[in-house]
């Protein structure tokens, strides 16, 4: 880390922005961090990396006043001062910002607007809103952060990427010292991503410092300079990525993955075990086209054929709007946009899956890539949701046997390692990797014939990943048909023994395992039309 | 610069970390699991025995003297019914203003049907229902096939009905009732066999309700113990059961020695068994819940939302035209000014008994507990002679609190 100076003799630009010292935060019975320690020195970006319930989460909050002074134990110095903050607005005046996975802007208010929410240029006192002031000022902010849109555009008519500038202008309009991103690019496509990162390289620049808070490595490696593995609540090491801005990063990924799991990770995918039966065809989808539910002009998916067969598992690798989604919603019950044409074959028969319980009848499945919003009902219990697609098999007369529904959900807890003390505990307060295993479940035990698996592992921890490896590789050896649809090229490349590639909507190429590299996928997955 | 070579420990989740979880479960741990789940309905029960306490202290004795019991179902049943229907548009995630007018409107027809028209009381009812139904089943129309949100679709309804009524009655009060069909309000079980000092059938409706829930206790405990589920230790269970058996001997002697147990108690009471066993047990009743704690996942898991929707405005619509039946009775009479203000009544009784407003929420049990506890207010505070403009105030107060106490318990819980 930083030399060993002498406290007394630290200049002004040595002085840490932030030091956290011995951050201790108990909720009712558990210990979320113990004796926590985080030093950010002015002008770096640094990243915080561990598994989920590591405690970043937890920690930013302490740092940004959402747990106030006095609920946790330890010291925070912030620009060489010790502070107390009692809430948010009272880090923001100091110059912390922090910026959730989830954007808090208002869609149906202007850009201006949302930046300048709660902070609003007033003119005189009287309470009253300078647009004049507002809009220049909007504008000039929007300049800084590279946006190049009409401060009086509705947030709601702006991509994802975009709405991830607008949130940093607001930060930077409330004179931001230390910037917090939670997961910044969680939501945003790989060009997105890339010009959000540069724009952090840029305020480090500018002087401003940030913490990073992400799961994807290739991103710390890319713009970091520090990085603090947390885990189990404690800080585990601090590492330097790179000694001075622009350096190639000395630090590997699977460095990395070894502090935030607590072993080395040699197998990342689980081997694969064979499928005893006959490979027949499972799925058989042909010439399936979908046009935009909105934009009727638009073939969101056009023209797609592709097969899965018993026991394989299938790869679609696309980049962001590439379609695949959208194909696999508009075949699970015709979910997504305007169906014009095209055939759905399971087990050689034809199907009809024009609702979502045809297509369950049919013995398809579709794991959602946003469990919170489509895949589970957050109030409910663990059992409830595992019981939730298939209850008619589980109930007489329409009266679901309870106890058995118990029992069939107690066998998945088990048997997927789902983290929770029993079967009634909400979903909603499960992590993310336990959530998805609840998901799953469900429709494991739905006993489909085919799994359309989208994103399955996203946002979700490396040790918690494996242990979905495991099941789809169980699943595939038991003779599923699963199709696996991935952002991470690395994962289809663990597991698939066939590689759909999508981009604008059509399927561009197939390639087997063998021939498989992230650098073929990724060609076919860039390939334009004409 | 640790280098520890444990595989990482099960993590709780971030902003929901779990309580302590002992390895062997004590007897506090399974009984506060049970109560935690249900938190609210516990915590209004609790409130409402503490009402009820404070009432007959306050009332020297008067608030559970048979008769006035007998009164008190007699004076909230019809509320009860709809707080029932409510509670199940509530947890579907919408909201049904129009129950209000919906009861005027059945009364009115009802009384048209008999009086006017001399209709079989029998018949009349039937039909009242069955014109509960429709009407239930336009909103639900609207709300499920359309697309409507449903606070637009029964503010349309409340107006429209309401004046329906008044053209119906031509602005008149129509009556009296046949004498049976008044009984739906005011009637009680007759009394059969010997004497005795208390009334014979009440009693062995009593024993049959002691008996039908202690064969039910000891089925699901036989279950869970099948089923290697966590139960009750016996000791804390045989308590259970002690005291249910008393709480039902107590309440049987009481309206024994009155006329019995009123008629409408004992529709509520099939109400309540049927209504919360299909939402606790029937695939539809778990579909309605699933709509209600996230619609999107629920039709991706195969939910027919669009029937599912219908079907409980139909429900409602049936209830209201039940409740509007009982309340005409009590009554005698169609009246254009009748069921107002019932919506915002049973909508309140959902609340104190549990709901959400987001829906997803709630147990039928729930709504008629909330229910009670405006009723017991109602009837108390009449009884010590608060006048109706501070009970309207006290009232509200209740709502906010219980409402208020919720969210409370809920923040604590989740930081």
């Amino acid at each position: 880390m930083s030399p060993a100076v002498d406290s007394a003799e630290r200049t002004e630009q040595e002085r840490p922005v932030l030091e956290m010292r011995g951050i201790t935060k108990t909720f009712p019975g558990v210990k979320a961090l113990s004796d926590v320690n985080l030093t950010v020195r002015p002008g770096e970006i640094h990243a915080v990396c561990g598994e989920n319930g590591a405690g970043k989460s937890t920690l930013m909050k302490v740092l940004s006043g959402v747990h106030p002074h006095g609920s946790y134990e330890g010291e925070i110095f912030f620009q060489g001062e010790p502070v107390a903050f009692k809430d948010i607005r009272a880090s923001e005046q100091r110059g912390i910002v922090i910026i959730h996975q989830e954007l808090a802007l208002v869609p149906f208010l202007s850009i201006a607007e949302n930046i300048f929410l709660g902070n609003e240029q007033r003119s005189g006192a009287r309470g009253l809103v300078d647009w004049n002031a507002t809009m220049r000022r909007a504008t000039e902010l929007l300049r800084r952060v590279g946006l190049r849109e009409n401060p009086q555009t509705s947030v709601a008519d702006i991509g994802v990427g975009k709405q991830q500038l607008v949130e940093i202008a607001k930060a930077l309009s409330k004179e931001v010292k230390l910037l917090i991103l939670d997961e910044p690019t969680a939501a945003l496509n790989d060009e997105d991503s890339a010009t959000l990162l540069d724009l952090i390289l840029e305020l480090r620049e500018q002087g401003i410092a940030s913490i990073v808070i992400s799961h994807k490595l290739g991103e710390v490696r890319r713009i970091a300079d520090t990085l603090t593995i947390l885990r189990d609540g404690r800080t585990i090491e601090t590492l330097t990525v790179r000694e001075h801005p622009g350096d190639t990063p000395e630090l590997s990924e699977d460095r990395i993955i070894r502090g935030m799991v607590g072993r080395d990770l040699d197998h990342r995918f689980p081997d694969r075990t064979p499928y005893e039966g006959e490979h027949t065809t499972a799925l058989e989808v042909a010439g399936w086209t979908v046009r935009h539910p909105v934009d009727q002009q638009r073939k969101v998916v056009d023209d797609a054929s592709l097969t899965v067969r018993r026991g394989e598992i299938v790869g679609i690798a696309g980049l962001m709007g590439a379609g695949r989604t959208e194909l696999a919603m508009s075949v699970f019950g015709r979910s997504y946009g305007r169906y014009e044409s095209g055939t759905v074959r399971v087990g050689g028969r034809e199907v009809r899956t024009r609702t979502v319980p045809a297509a369950i009848d049919a013995g398809i499945a579709y794991v959602t890539e946003d469990r919170k919003q489509y895949g589970l009902n957050l109030l409910d219990t663990i059992n409830r949701n595992v019981s939730l697609a298939s209850l008619s098999g589980m109930a007489r007369h329409g009266v679901v046997d309870e106890h058995e529904e118990r029992s069939v959900a107690e066998r998945y807890r088990k048997s997927m390692n789902i983290k929770a003390p029993t079967v009634h505990e909400q979903t909603g307060r499960l992590s993310g990797g336990n959530q998805q295993k609840v998901v799953l479940s469900k429709w494991i035990h739905a006993d489909p014939e085919v799994l359309i698996l989208d994103e399955p592992t996203r946002g979700i921890d490396v040790g918690a990943k494996y242990e979905i490896y495991t099941v789809i590789d169980k699943l595939a050896a038991q003779g599923k048909a699963v199709l696996f649809i991935s952002s991470e090229l690395p994962e289809l490349l663990g597991m698939c023994d066939r590689i759909y590639t999508m981009a604008e909507g059509r399927l561009t190429a197939e390639i087997d395992r063998a021939d498989a590299t992230q650098e073929v996928l990724m060609r076919h997955m860039t390939r334009n039309r004409s | 610069m640790t280098t520890t070579t444990k595989p990482s420990s099960p993590t709780p989740p971030e902003d929901a970390p779990p309580p302590v979880q002992a390895v062997a479960r004590s007897a506090g741990a399974v009984l506060l699991e049970n109560m935690r789940g249900h938190m609210r309905q516990y915590g209004m029960l609790t409130a409402l025995v503490f009402i009820i306490v404070l009432f007959q202290i306050w009332t020297d004795g008067t608030l559970l003297l048979p008769n006035n019991v007998s009164n008190l179902i007699q004076q909230n049943g019809y509320i009860l019914i709809l707080a029932m229907g409510m509670m199940i548009v509530i947890i579907a995630g919408h909201i049904d203003l129009s129950v209000g007018s919906l009861v005027a409107f059945v009364g009115a027809m009802a009384a048209v049907m008999m009086v006017k028209h001399d209709m079989p009381w029998v018949l009349a009812l039937a039909l009242s229902l069955l014109i509960g139904a429709v009407a239930g089943a336009w909103q639900g129309f609207f709300i499920a096939y359309v697309g409507i949100p449903s606070f637009i679709v029964t503010l349309a309804g409340m107006l429209l009905f309401r004046g329906l009524t008044q053209i119906v009655l031509e602005g008149q009060s129509l009556s009296p009732f046949p004498s049976g069909f008044q009984n739906l309000a005011k009637g009680f079980i007759p009394e059969m066999g010997p004497y005795t000092q208390y009334h014979n059938p009440t009693l062995v409706i009593g024993l049959v309700a002691i008996v039908f829930l202690l064969l039910r206790e000891r089925r699901d405990r036989k279950r869970q113990l099948a089923y290697d589920l966590d139960v009750l230790p016996t000791g804390l269970w045989v308590a259970k059961c002690v005291a249910l058996t008393a709480a039902v001997v107590a309440f049987t002697l009481t309206l024994a020695s009155f006329h019995g147990v009123p008629v409408v108690m004992l529709v509520m009471t099939g109400l309540l068994l049927g209504l919360g066993y299909v939402m606790r047990n029937a695939v539809v009743g778990r579909h309605v819940y699933a709509l209600g704690g996230n619609k999107a996942a629920a039709k991706l898991s195969g939910v027919k939302d669009q029937r599912v929707t219908f079907l409980v405005f139909v429900n409602m619509g049936v209830l209201a035209a039940l409740a509007g039946c009982v309340y005409a009775a009590r009554l005698n009479a169609g009246t254009p000014q009748a069921g107002l203000n019932f919506e915002l009544e049973a909508i309140a009784a959902s609340f104190i008994g549990g709901a959400s407003m987001s829906g997803g929420v709630g147990t039928v049990m729930g709504a008629v507990i909330g229910g009670l506890v405006l009723g017991v207010l109602n009837n108390g505070m009449s009884l010590v002679g608060i006048g109706t403009d501070y009970q309207q105030v006290i009232k509200g107060l209740v709502l906010l609190a219980a409402v208020g106490f919720d969210v409370w318990n809920k923040r604590k819980a989740g930081r």
